[in-house]
């Protein structure tokens, strides 16, 4: 006879199991029992945040840089409705996370009780899935499936409500050991005929292109994408969410396609006859205007774990389902099985034009400002990091400056909100990757407009001693706005202007952080030294920035890949 | 579908969400009470009702998605109608009631209400052969369909 547990005992036991050392939350009336279980024992490590939606974002960052399922844990009613910004980012990245909310007693359901809220119903279009637990029997199990929703197939976030009352009840406790459901079964291989096909298509090709996304990091599959583009020498291309999948510092890497991609990667995309999509969705920040796009001839070949993804945006003539390492695997065997391989003085000719591509050096920017420019700021981060670091950065020029700039050469280093585009994401979620990768170094390149959306977590910071290097490009704009603005709207800055800015170095100082005022290019490289040198504090250096520059290339929304603005 | 509280709205939720188009939407539980059928009518482009099929299949609580267009399949659906019946108009429309197969459930001195079963377009053919001053209600279940024949669809 086992001993019975209550609810909130079950749900730490839960976490326990599933092997969680670390999780981000924030207490409220509906989670007491649950803060009371945590509180009485130590395998589950409990960061309090300063506000839900960073609780989320820092459990999103936790698990980008680490591979592992990141759990929050908020309260009813306003825990949760602050959560859903968080939520939604981490769907729209397909990010593995658990969210356990509170939730008033069942009894008080649907009576307007105090901080209550249709959780279930508010979060339900922005999680993969969400339960709302409604007896204690069904607890152990339904936290099972929620792990095991959220890691596999394309993974996501799942909610699991708990009413209060169900955290009281007891009953015996055992934790399933292996879950299935006769309604969610992900697809792992691929079709072996269809990945036949495919390999024809690629020898026959004559302008390849490897196109890769966020599946291939999500899936760790980063090593077995390097043996194929090295057996086939195509060039490849990331996505936003996808660098660092494939070596920056590579020859064969053309850089990040889309809206601010290079000219080679967007020329190279428009122009080649066949193309290899891997764990990518076309995105309409990626492609532009899709019609566009279809008016040049070429044949597509798209690997990718979820069968809506294929065919949505793009019409693709060979897709395969399938879990990426896993079709990766089986086209590796069958190209280094036969003796084929594509032509290669048409190889040849391909590379060639990318090269002259290259030559229109589409990332220039003036290197003799005498103000900071953003890009010179990445780019010192880059060699003082050594491209070892792992970077977050919240949305606007700074993220595109960050994706450009700094060569990620590693899978899980680049920590960005690509789907949502959430300001206030890079800080928080640089917590999380902190906490994930103690030893790491941890950059969170953001702006002035961006840092100010979450910047009550410099306090968790200071409580949980986390040493981050927030690099904030100041250039007292809201500056992919402005560049809008600028582009489309006549030069008139509607609102874009950052005024009333807070002194940021007696701010970061205000919490016990470092602060640093960086005004002349020339001490640009210095601060950053000085800065990691600080290695147990967190240090807020604030760049006083050209005001003016703007992200090139640029396509504009609507336009095709060829036809990008070139500074 | 699971039979599970939630389940439909997710179905809903999904269709406006998306911006795809719900005609109609019938469920109930199956001999399997753990399991819903649903029956939904929506049109679309090829590629949508792919997107639409694609979409579906990955809600969590969905077992199966067929879509019924690609075999020989038999849809009925049902209408309660209330219609003025009076005088000489009585007897004219009970005759429709009967060259139409439905029958007439409930009778006042100034009223019929009718039942009747069949094709969505039965249905609305039967609606505009009545004069519309006379209808007082009318209210429809949605299709439902299944396969022809032994095609069955099984979980």
């Amino acid at each position: 006879m086992s001993v019975e547990l209550t609810g909130a005992e079950i749900t730490i036991r839960c976490l326990q199991e599933e092997g969680v050392d670390c999780i981000f939350g924030y207490p409220g009336g509906a989670v007491l029992f649950l803060y009371d279980e945590l509180f009485k024992q130590d395998k589950v490590r409990h960061i309090l945040v300063r506000h839900e939606q960073a609780a989320v974002h820092a459990a999103d960052g936790y698990a980008r840089s680490s591979n592992k399922v990141g759990v929050a844990l908020v309260t009813s009613g306003p825990g949760v409705t602050n959560a859903v910004t968080g939520i939604a980012t981490a769907y729209m990245d397909s990010i593995p996370l658990v969210i356990i909310s509170g939730q008033v007693p069942t009894n008080a359901i649907g009576l307007d009780a105090f901080q209550e809220v249709d959780t279930v119903g508010i979060t339900r279009p922005c999680v993969k899935h969400n339960f709302l637990v409604s007896d204690v029997s069904e607890l152990a199990t339904t936290i099972k499936k929620a792990f095991y929703i959220a890691s596999t197939g394309r993974p996501g976030p799942v909610l699991v409500d708990i009413p209060k009352d169900v955290t009281q009840q007891k009953i015996a406790f055992a934790y399933p050991e292996k879950i299935s459901m006769r309604s969610y079964n992900p697809v792992i291989k691929g079709n072996l005929k269809q990945i036949k096909k495919a390999v024809e298509l690629i020898l026959s090709a004559k302008r390849p292109v490897l196109y890769t996304g966020g599946g291939v990091i999500l899936s760790d599959a980063a090593k077995l994408l390097i043996e194929l583009a090295k057996i086939l020498n195509f060039p490849c291309t990331n996505t936003l969410m996808g660098l660092g999948g494939f070596p920056a510092t590579d020859k064969q890497f053309i850089g990040m396609l889309g809206m601010h991609g290079t000219y080679e990667a967007n020329m190279a995309m428009q122009y080649c006859d066949v193309l290899i999509a891997i764990g990518a969705r076309f995105d309409d920040r990626v492609i532009g205007n899709p019609k566009h796009f279809s008016n040049e001839n070429r044949k597509i070949i798209h690997i990718d774990i979820d069968p809506s993804s294929i065919s949505k945006r793009v019409k693709v003539d060979i897709p395969i389902v399938g879990n990426v390492p896993d079709v990766l695997r089986e086209l590796i065997k069958f190209l280094k099985s036969t003796k084929e391989e594509p032509d290669q003085n048409a190889l040849k000719e391909w590379w060639k034009q990318i090269d002259l591509w290259r030559e229109r050096d589409c990332l220039k920017y003036d290197r003799q400002s005498s103000i900071i420019k953003p890009q010179m700021v990445v780019e010192k981060l880059y060699e003082v990091t050594k491209g070892d670091a792992f970077i977050t950065s919240d949305v606007g020029q700074h993220q595109m400056w960050a994706a450009q700039f700094y060569k990620f050469d590693k899978p899980r280093r680049w920590i960005n909100s690509g789907g949502l585009g959430t300001m206030g994401f890079g800080m928080p979620a640089a917590m999380g990757v902190q906490l994930a990768n103690p030893k790491g170094k941890v950059a969170c390149i953001t702006g002035e407009a961006s840092i100010q959306m979450c910047i009550q977590e410099l306090s968790t910071c200071k409580q949980y001693k986390l040493p981050l290097k927030i690099i904030n490009l100041n250039n007292r704009y809201m500056g992919m706005v402005r560049q809008w603005q600028e582009f489309f709207h006549g030069n008139r800055y509607a609102e874009s202007y950052m005024d009333a800015l807070p002194d940021f170095i007696k701010l970061a100082e205000s919490y016990g952080h470092v602060g640093m005022r960086i005004e002349q290019p020339e001490d640009v490289e210095s601060a950053l030294k000085e800065a990691f040198k600080l290695k147990d504090q967190l240090v807020f250096l604030d760049f006083i920035t050209d005001q003016t520059e703007n992200v090139f290339p640029m396509v504009p929304g609507g336009k095709g890949l060829s036809e990008m603005i070139l500074v | 579908m699971e039979n599970e509280a939630g389940a439909l709205s997710r179905v809903a939720g999904l269709f406006s969400a998306r911006g795809y188009n719900i005609e109609s939407l019938s469920v109930a539980p199956t001999e399997d009470p753990t399991l819903s059928r649903m029956t939904l009518v929506t049109t679309g482009s090829d590629e949508v009702i792919e997107q639409v099929t694609k979409q579906l299949n990955k809600l969590i609580e969905v077992v199966k998605v067929i879509d019924l267009i690609d075999g020989s399949h038999i849809e009925r659906e049902l209408m309660l109608v209330k219609v003025k019946a009076t005088g000489s108009g009585r007897d004219e429309i009970k005759r429709l009631v009967d060259i139409f197969r439905g029958c007439i459930i409930d009778v006042t001195d100034k009223s019929y209400t009718i039942e009747l079963t069949g094709t969505s377009s039965k249905l609305d053919a039967f609606l505009e052969a009545l004069d519309s001053s006379a209808v007082l209600e009318t209210v429809r279940t949605g299709a439902s369909g299944i396969g022809r024949g032994d095609w069955v669809l099984k979980v």
